[in-house]
């Protein structure tokens, strides 16, 4: 690790424009990813910037339905939080799906949603990878890529975004607040981050000195019956092989309303849209989650170690599902 | 680059500057002398470096000395009483919950976060109702404690302590 | 689901307890010295070839570099026929990882960041790092390359019985590389002053550091220390010391007597302490129509490192299990440019009884028997090879008593039958056995002290097992004092010479030992000694030895759950029966079997080490990456014993324990996988895409 400047930041405006102005400045929140690729040497930050003590660190249900959740609050606190428990379980269990208890407490709300991918060759400085060395290579393609991505990936790169919370937030619909040296402006969480294409060095389309200030979620009523999956080599502190995150609204037996992202497929947290529109008014049976699940996955690409991927995927979709429905319908 | 920072440790007061690439876990360890928290991993992959940081269990290896400054950090020999260990500490000694004793200070420090967040009514992964209060029962704790790996194979020994603990 | 089974309300809590709960026992990276320097290993980024350069001035130049060492400035070593300790040496690379260099520096944040500048250039040559069954890698291994047993063993005609048997299975098992991963790292402090060298070293054994390092550097054994008072986990890595041990000892001698610190990243561990080497196993059974065994042929190929050979002979598990008239077992090594492998926890019976016991299972699935009576018609009255009797073989109250306890006889033996929800639910079984040695060679000092207290050293290791308050115990039933009264020391050549802490040997090794040395001081000073008084002695030798085959056995019982939809499979409950002579310390003693049931259980699922042929290393070489078990992948695991008194092994009548327990285990969790979906996985471990249907 390079020797490198540490700040706390007391404002965010002269946070942005510190960091806006020196291309080797980062943000640091929790630290739980940024500290880790210092160490691996994968980042070598000349300055840090602290933002955990900017006022973004509360949880609020805004007048017209929606909720606010500042940027800085801890994934533990989130989970916990009441209004999330009861209006949005997918959210509170995704976050309690990710890392461990001590870690939670300390990585934030922004932090979790930048995390970058945990493709080995990409922590792995002494082999080639396109997303850390532009040009190098990707050493997962031909490599040990069971982890790795089966739709929206391309030839420079097959790395799966790892975070759980996004997967959530996909789903619901959130957006993420964003402030700049030019202002601020909202960025819907799906669209926050990039499929890796041909610059997969760029995970987000956020620009440099941009600092992510919260996240809003969208009143959704039906969201209170919803849920994710978290499938994995281990019972527990685990990435995901595969995961699911979804809320459905069942009228009549059929399928009136249906949000759904997977996580570990894909570069970002992918947003199911084929699925939810296979799904709409369909009725809540086994054959439509199975044919919503292959609708999605019809354009998936598989590589040497992931194949199991498109059927665990399909699985676990019908799985959620039928648990959702049932509990709907009960 | 250096900076001077104050952190309140196991209750003293220590004052040191630090290279602003230390972590916390390093500052404790090799600066202070205090080596109750473990590396293990040194990428929060194992838990045995976990601290009480400001009261919350944290992995001390993802966290530089220098973003905590003015912050307190209790360490499982600091949850110990001058003659008497702490309950999670006696039911991890009467349950025999440990065995090479490397990620057990990093064990304590967690259980007696997590018995803190089960009584303030976190839930975890395997909570069935998120509206409902927690019972912490074995699966809970197992959940719970799962970022703290023990390779020597105590985790059925240290669920039965804290289940006694926690009673 | 409950708990263990609690066995801990007897016998003495952990001598050292209070201070591993607190953090207070100081491992060997944490020991107080003066005004240290740190050192940061530089490793070698291609698998085989030379280093074409090396450059370190960026990197001597950084403020706080106090050294920066390759093969151009190291000292000599003399050669001590271990490769690994061979480190700076020569600008070749044998493999991926390899030492190339350090940088010692003031403080760990300089010493690594100075590690990034040194530019190293390499030569490359072709390289060969994939594990396979190919005749021009593919060798037997030298005689001595496991001087107790010949790789290869045939008796009678194994290709006839197989030809006329009623039942036969042929089947073929994988096992991955799996890394031993003790949580805590290897780490060592060397301090080179005029007194000689002192090492504060994380190992299995103290005196065998200073045996292998003495000649290694040109020093008198009087003029090394090496202490080891606290082990954070070993399970073999940490037995034979490996090359940071000498790259550490290269760098002290030229700090002027400060302490050189070096503690190894758990990445480094991947390619530096070796690892349990992959295996492809083919066993062939043939049974008679009432289950009895009339072939047993079991064919094993290893993985080695071709700069040093490594065979643990993991067919070799099936030379004494199960009666069997004809037999045929080899043992073959595949030498590629990858890290050496070595032994870890139950090395060759881990890897080669998940084949047999498995294939066992396999057979039992054919010919409609239950799995518990086909081992209990296979068992043999002498040890089959040797045809000596055994010490004492208790297999059969092991199964017997396991199936009471874990409900054997409720179990319907249809495949995929029994749901619970969204799980299919199996119940799977398997035997255990692990050989009972013991280390000849050590010595023991009783020192009477004062008032009746008495201090007794030896220098043993505890890594974890209990060995210290195994051995606190065994001294005061022979002095007939107090367990308070005694103070034992171990971990340190302070102590007098004791072997190795592995093979499960050490409460037979160290503990008959202590128990004769104690026979010794009595002799020697009687009931009332005075103040002061000592005698070191060693254990009389064991006249038994070579007239008995000495096994500990064991039955594990697993249930196991697969999810129908997403293949995660879960152990909620094991139950192991055990059959290891006298249990000197029932509570430490349950910890062992639980710790190896519960590395098994990780075995079974988790462990795998993954190789990338084209760079030669470990891929996922890091805790997230290597999964072992989590708290939450381990359930309710009973351990019991079964009365044993075996006169013949060792004056304390005790068995190892310390690895019989991993033994078995994955081929349980395994077989009743298979009980639970009908499906049978035979390449360890069994992760949920192999369950997806």
């Amino acid at each position: 690790m390079k020797p490198f400047d540490y700040q706390r930041a007391t404002d965010a405006d002269s946070a942005i424009a510190t960091v806006s102005r020196d291309p080797e400045a980062r943000y640091i929140g929790g630290g739980t990813n940024l500290v880790d690729h210092m160490k691996l040497g994968i980042t070598e930050p000349g300055k840090l910037v602290d933002i955990t003590r900017l006022p973004y660190d509360s949880v609020e249900s805004l007048p017209d339905g929606r909720v606010r959740i500042g940027a800085t609050v801890r994934n533990s606190d989130l989970a916990a939080e009441p209004v999330i428990r009861q209006r949005y379980p997918v959210l509170a269990q995704a976050l309690l799906s990710g890392a461990s208890g001590q870690l939670r407490n300390l990585a934030t709300t922004g932090g979790n949603l930048l995390q970058r991918t945990r493709c080995s060759y990409f922590q792995d400085v002494t082999t080639p990878c396109n997303k850390r060395e532009p040009g190098s290579g990707c050493s997962a393609l031909e490599g040990w890529n069971r982890h790795h991505a089966v739709l929206g990936a391309s030839e420079r790169c097959v790395a799966t975004h790892p975070s759980d919370m996004a997967v959530a937030l996909a789903a619901l619909d959130a957006d993420v607040l964003v402030a700049g040296p030019d202002g601020q402006r909202t960025v819907p969480v799906t669209e926050l981050h990039r499929l890796p294409g041909d610059e997969p060095e760029q995970d987000t389309v956020l620009r440099h000195g941009e600092l992510v200030t919260a996240v809003e979620l969208p009143s959704l009523p039906f969201a209170v019956r919803s849920r994710y999956r978290k499938v994995r080599d281990r019972a527990s502190y685990a990435f995901a092989l595969v995961s699911v995150a979804a809320a459905v609204e069942v009228t009549d037996g059929d399928i009136t309303d249906a949000r759904i992202a997977f996580g570990g497929l894909a570069h970002k947290p992918w947003r199911a849209t084929a699925a939810e529109r296979a799904l709409h008014g369909a009725p809540a049976t086994e054959e439509a989650f199975r044919a919503a699940a292959d609708a999605e996955l019809a354009e998936a690409e598989t590589l040497r170690d992931n194949e199991f991927k498109v059927p665990m995927t399909r699985n676990t979709l019908a799985s959620v599902l039928r648990e959702l429905t049932q509990q709907e319908g009960s | 680059m250096d900076s001077e920072i104050t952190l309140r440790v196991d209750g003293r007061r220590e004052t040191l500057s630090v290279d602003t690439r230390t972590t916390l876990l390093d500052a404790l360890r090799e600066r202070l002398g205090v080596t109750s928290p473990k590396k293990g991993c040194d990428h929060g992959q194992c838990g045995a470096c976990t601290v009480l940081l400001d009261g919350r269990r944290a992995t001390s290896c993802l966290t530089f000395a220098v973003a905590n400054d003015d912050s307190e950090v209790v360490t499982a020999e600091g949850l110990a009483e001058e003659d008497e260990p702490h309950p999670v500490q006696r039911a991890l000694l009467d349950n025999d919950g440990f065995q090479c004793g490397y990620c057990t200070p990093g064990q304590v420090c967690s259980a007696v976060g997590m018995l803190d967040e089960a009584k303030s009514g976190w839930p975890s992964y395997v909570t069935e109702d998120l509206d409902e209060s927690v019972e912490l029962d074995e699966d809970e704790i197992r959940e719970r404690m799962s970022g703290n790996l023990c390779r020597c194979g105590a985790y059925a020994n240290i669920v039965t302590a804290i289940r006694e603990a926690a009673e | 689901m409950t708990g263990a089974t609690r066995a801990t309300s007897q016998g003495p809590e952990r001598v050292e307890g209070r201070a591993k709960v607190t953090g207070t026992a100081p491992y060997a990276f944490e020991y107080p010295v003066t005004d240290p320097l740190y050192l940061h290993p530089l490793r070698a980024g291609i698998a085989r070839g030379r280093i074409a350069s090396i450059d370190t001035a960026a990197a001597e130049r950084v403020d706080g570099v106090h050294t920066v060492l390759t093969h151009h400035n190291a000292d000599a070593l003399n050669p001590v026929g271990d490769p690994e300790l061979a480190v700076l040496q020569s600008d070749g690379i044998d493999f991926r990882g390899q030492l190339v260099g350090a940088v010692v520096a003031e403080t760990p944040e300089i010493a690594a960041h100075a590690a990034g500048l040194v530019d190293i250039r390499y030569e490359r040559l072709p390289h060969d790092s994939e594990f396979r069954d190919d005749a021009n890698i593919v060798y037997t291994p030298d005689a001595d390359a496991s001087p107790m047993l010949s790789p290869d063993l045939e008796r009678g005609d194994v290709d006839t019985a197989l030809a006329e048997a009623t039942h036969t299975v042929d089947v073929t098992y994988t096992t991955p590389p799996e890394h031993h991963n003790p949580i805590e790292p290897h780490a060592v402090i060397a301090t080179w002053d005029d007194d000689g060298l002192t090492l504060h070293d994380s190992n299995q054994g103290s005196h065998l550091v200073r045996d292998l390092l003495a000649p290694l550097v040109g020093l008198d054994k009087e003029r090394i220390s090496v202490i080891a008072p606290h082990v954070g986990g070993a399970f073999g890595s940490k037995g034979m010391p490996h090359g940071h041990v000498a790259l550490t000892v290269l760098a002290a001698r030229r700090t002027a007597g400060r302490p050189v610190k070096c503690a190894l990243s758990r990445t480094q561990m991947f390619e530096l302490v070796g690892y349990r080497p992959p295996t492809r196993q083919r066993v062939r059974l043939g049974a008679d129509s009432d289950g009895r065994l009339t072939a047993t042929e079991h064919d094993s190929l290893e993985q080695t490192s071709r700069f040093k050979q490594y065979a643990e002979q993991s067919a070799s598990a099936s030379r004494e299990m199960y009666a069997s008239p004809n037999r045929r077992v080899t043992n073959r090594l595949a030498a590629l440019d990858v890290p050496a492998p070595t032994w870890m926890r139950a090395p060759g019976e881990a890897s080669g009884m998940y084949a047999l016991e498995s294939a066992v299972d396999e057979l039992a699935v054919r010919s409609g028997i239950d799995p518990i009576d086909l081992r209990l018609r296979n068992e043999p009255e002498v040890a089959p090879v040797s045809g000596l009797p055994f010490s004492s073989r208790n297999l059969v109250a092991c199964l017997r008593q396991g199936a009471e306890r874990f409900g054997w006889h409720e179990r319907d033996p249809r495949p995929g039958t029994r749901r619970e929800g969204d799980w299919f639910v199996g119940t799977g079984v398997a035997a255990a056995s692990f050989p009972s040695l013991l280390f000849p060679g050590s010595l023991a000092t009783i020192r009477h002290e004062s008032d009746g207290k008495y201090r007794v050293e030896i220098g043993a290791a505890d890594i974890g097992t209990g060995a210290r308050t195994a051995l606190t115990q065994l001294a005061a039933e022979g002095l007939e004092v107090p367990f308070e009264a005694v103070e034992l020391r171990l971990g340190s050549t302070e102590q007098p010479n004791a072997g190795l802490a592995g093979g499960s040997a050490g409460t037979a090794s160290w503990g008959s030992t202590v128990v004769d040395a104690v026979r010794a001081f009595r002799a020697e000073h009687g009931s009332d000694p005075g103040e002061g008084v000592e005698t070191t002695a060693g254990a009389a030798g064991n006249p038994d030895l070579g007239k008995y085959a000495m096994n500990a056995y064991g039955a594990q019982f697993a249930e196991v759950r697969v999810h129908a939809d997403t293949g995660e499979v879960r152990v909620p409950r094991m139950l192991g029966v055990f059959a290891a002579g006298r249990i000197v310390n029932p509570r430490t003693a349950h910890s062992q079997f639980l710790g190896g049931m519960t590395m098994g259980i990780s075995m079974a699922l988790h462990e795998h080490s993954v190789v990338d042929e084209r760079f030669g290393h470990v891929v996922n070489h890091d805790l997230a990456g290597y999964h072992i078990a989590s708290n939450a992948d381990v359930g309710s695991i009973e351990v019991s014993w079964v009365d044993e008194h075996d006169p013949h092994v060792n004056p304390v009548g005790a068995k190892g324990i310390g690895e019989v327990g991993i033994v078995g285990t994955a081929a349980a969790v395994g077989n009743a996988a298979h009980h639970a979906t009908g499906v049978r996985v035979r390449e360890l471990p069994l992760t949920p895409d192999k369950f997806l249907r």
